[in-house]
């Protein structure tokens, strides 16, 4: 899973291209100075637009820190595990937030695993259709 | 450029005013302010409203001109600011830019927010749709992000957890004393560490309560409020910042971009230090952020704010009081007032209408914090001579 370096590509920009396994990348930026950032910006931290992208379900990540929230909104499990994330893809390091399939302490080693709805998206207050609500948990490794 | 001055001030009580919706807490407290300084309505050449979320709350719209006809302020040059929570900031700013520019004489601000005819679940929602839509997808919410970042302290400082325990402890002391808040109840620190889980390791007395309320101030130039009073403050720096949108994009989840330069440019605006501001407003929506603000404005050094608290430093009568109102925490936080509430809080302080509150102040600040540190507005204000 780590270390996928170039084979890591994503397919697009902006991670609507599925992957081999029919599931949609985990698409960060890479920008002109070298740096990553998930999720992607139209400009990057030098002004400039994003250079290529990385797939990050093709690598693993360790636990920077996490909750477990018991005042969920609606449409939103309780509990709701959830954590920052730190990837390194070839020495450079990027972070990610979302769900995590189970508890986990500071540290842990986790792979990201796809899910096809993060919450109810008709539950809440945003309109359904104006974003996705696919993506990726965060479970131990 | 004149120096802007705040010649009056009001605020509601804050807390459940069932059957009160946002127009009518703006009117009370526009009316109250103007009454405050002696101003008559026909005065007003600008007139701002600092409000999140009326529309998403209660399907009100149009807030600054209902107000502006509600106190008979037409002509007057009307607008809403929103800035999420730290839209009360933003106003000061506005009102702040509309006197300094010579745009008005004579400006007023109201802040307000109605929440509490909402559940808990679905006001979290209208404030974490704030969020970017890769956090708002997981069901991250304020509390969450809060809940993260104690915990993130917590280890890497090595600060215990009853530390965070005692800003609540301390917040509901100083509210115990201040009429318009919405808890005047004291809290031991057993009560804070054993009430419900909320974002571990965070808990019900760590997070500011769901409120109705509104808040106003009232600016002119120098010149103009000495014609009124005797008695008013001065706005010495004023600065606002942003910081990432998407939280953890920040290299240091212990530091708010948006606090460490909206400080650095009120303090330089102002000519003062943090060693020279005699008591702080800061907002503690979480306990957490108490911390955060104390280090990202130079109160503390990174890591070190919790000892402070330990210490009783920013008690009341403490060397630095910190939150004499009894803070977001025990005041209540109706989004849109909190910001403009603060700055309430330290013209109080500075011109000793603050009653049992009272410290000796010269100089104060206000921090005010939107989403989770996106948008931060400092302010510094001073007596008047």
């Amino acid at each position: 899973m780590s270390g996928a370096g170039e084979s890591g590509e994503a397919a697009g920009a902006d991670g609507t291209d599925d992957s081999e396994n029919g599931e949609p990348p985990m698409a960060a930026a890479r920008y002109a100075d070298g740096s990553l950032g998930y999720p992607p910006h139209p400009l990057g931290p030098d002004g400039e637009e994003p250079v290529g992208t990385v797939d990050l379900s093709e690598h693993t990540a360790r636990v920077v820190t996490w909750t477990t929230s018991h005042a969920t909104p609606p449409g939103v499990r309780e509990p709701n595990h959830v954590a920052i994330v730190e990837f390194t893809v070839e020495g450079e390091p990027v972070r990610a937030i979302g769900q995590l399939t189970e508890p986990v302490e500071s540290g842990t080693e986790v792979r990201p695993v796809y899910a096809e709805e993060l919450r109810d998206p008709g539950a809440g207050i945003k309109e359904p259709e104006s974003q996705e609500w696919d993506g990726y948990r965060f479970e131990p490794v | 450029m004149e120096p802007v001055a705040v010649i009056g001030a009001s605020m509601t009580p804050f807390g459940n005013r069932e059957g009160e919706w946002i127009l009518d807490l703006l009117a009370e407290a526009g009316v109250a302010c103007l009454e405050d300084a002696g101003v008559e309505p026909g005065e007003l050449e600008h007139l701002y409203v600092s409000n999140m979320a009326s529309g998403e709350f209660e399907g009100q719209g149009g807030t600054m001109n209902a107000l502006a006809h509600d106190l008979g302020a037409m002509p007057a040059y009307a607008a809403r600011i929103d800035q999420t929570s730290s839209s009360g900031g933003a106003g000061i700013h506005a009102a702040w830019q509309s006197i300094a520019s010579g745009a008005s004489e004579m400006t007023l601000l109201v802040g307000g927010e109605k929440m509490t005819h909402r559940t808990t679940g679905e006001s979290t929602d209208v404030i974490a749709s704030i969020t970017h839509p890769c956090e708002y997808k997981h069901g991250l919410t304020l509390p969450s992000f809060a809940g993260m970042t104690a915990r993130h302290y917590l280890e890497r400082f090595d600060a215990p957890r009853e530390s965070l325990g005692k800003v609540a402890v301390k917040n509901h002391r100083n509210g115990v004393d201040n009429p318009n808040a919405q808890f005047r109840k004291e809290v031991d620190l057993e009560t804070v560490l054993e009430s419900p889980m909320v974002a571990d390791p965070l808990r019900l007395y760590d997070f500011c309560p769901i409120t109705d309320g509104s808040a106003a101030l009232l600016l002119c130039p120098e010149s103009v409020a000495r014609e009124y009073t005797d008695d008013y403050a001065l706005i010495s720096g004023i600065s606002g910042a942003t910081d990432t949108h998407v939280v953890h994009e920040r290299p240091d989840p212990t530091v708010m971009g948006g606090v460490v330069e909206s400080g650095r440019e009120a303090y330089e605006m102002s000519g003062y230090g943090p060693e020279e501001i005699d008591v702080a407003e800061l907002h503690d929506m979480f306990t957490i952020l108490e911390f955060l603000q104390m280090e990202g404005l130079g109160f503390a050094e990174q890591g070190e704010s919790w000892q402070l608290v330990d210490e009783g430093y920013t008690d009341r009568d403490g060397e630095f009081p910190i939150n004499t109102s009894g803070g977001l925490k025990s005041k209540g936080h109706p989004l849109g007032a909190s910001g403009v509430a603060q700055a309430v809080e330290v013209y109080e302080q500075l011109v000793g209408e603050a009653g049992p509150r009272q410290v000796e102040a010269d100089v104060g600040l206000c921090c005010n914090v939107g989403g989770f540190g996106n948008c931060v507005i400092t302010t510094i204000m001073e007596a008047g001579v």
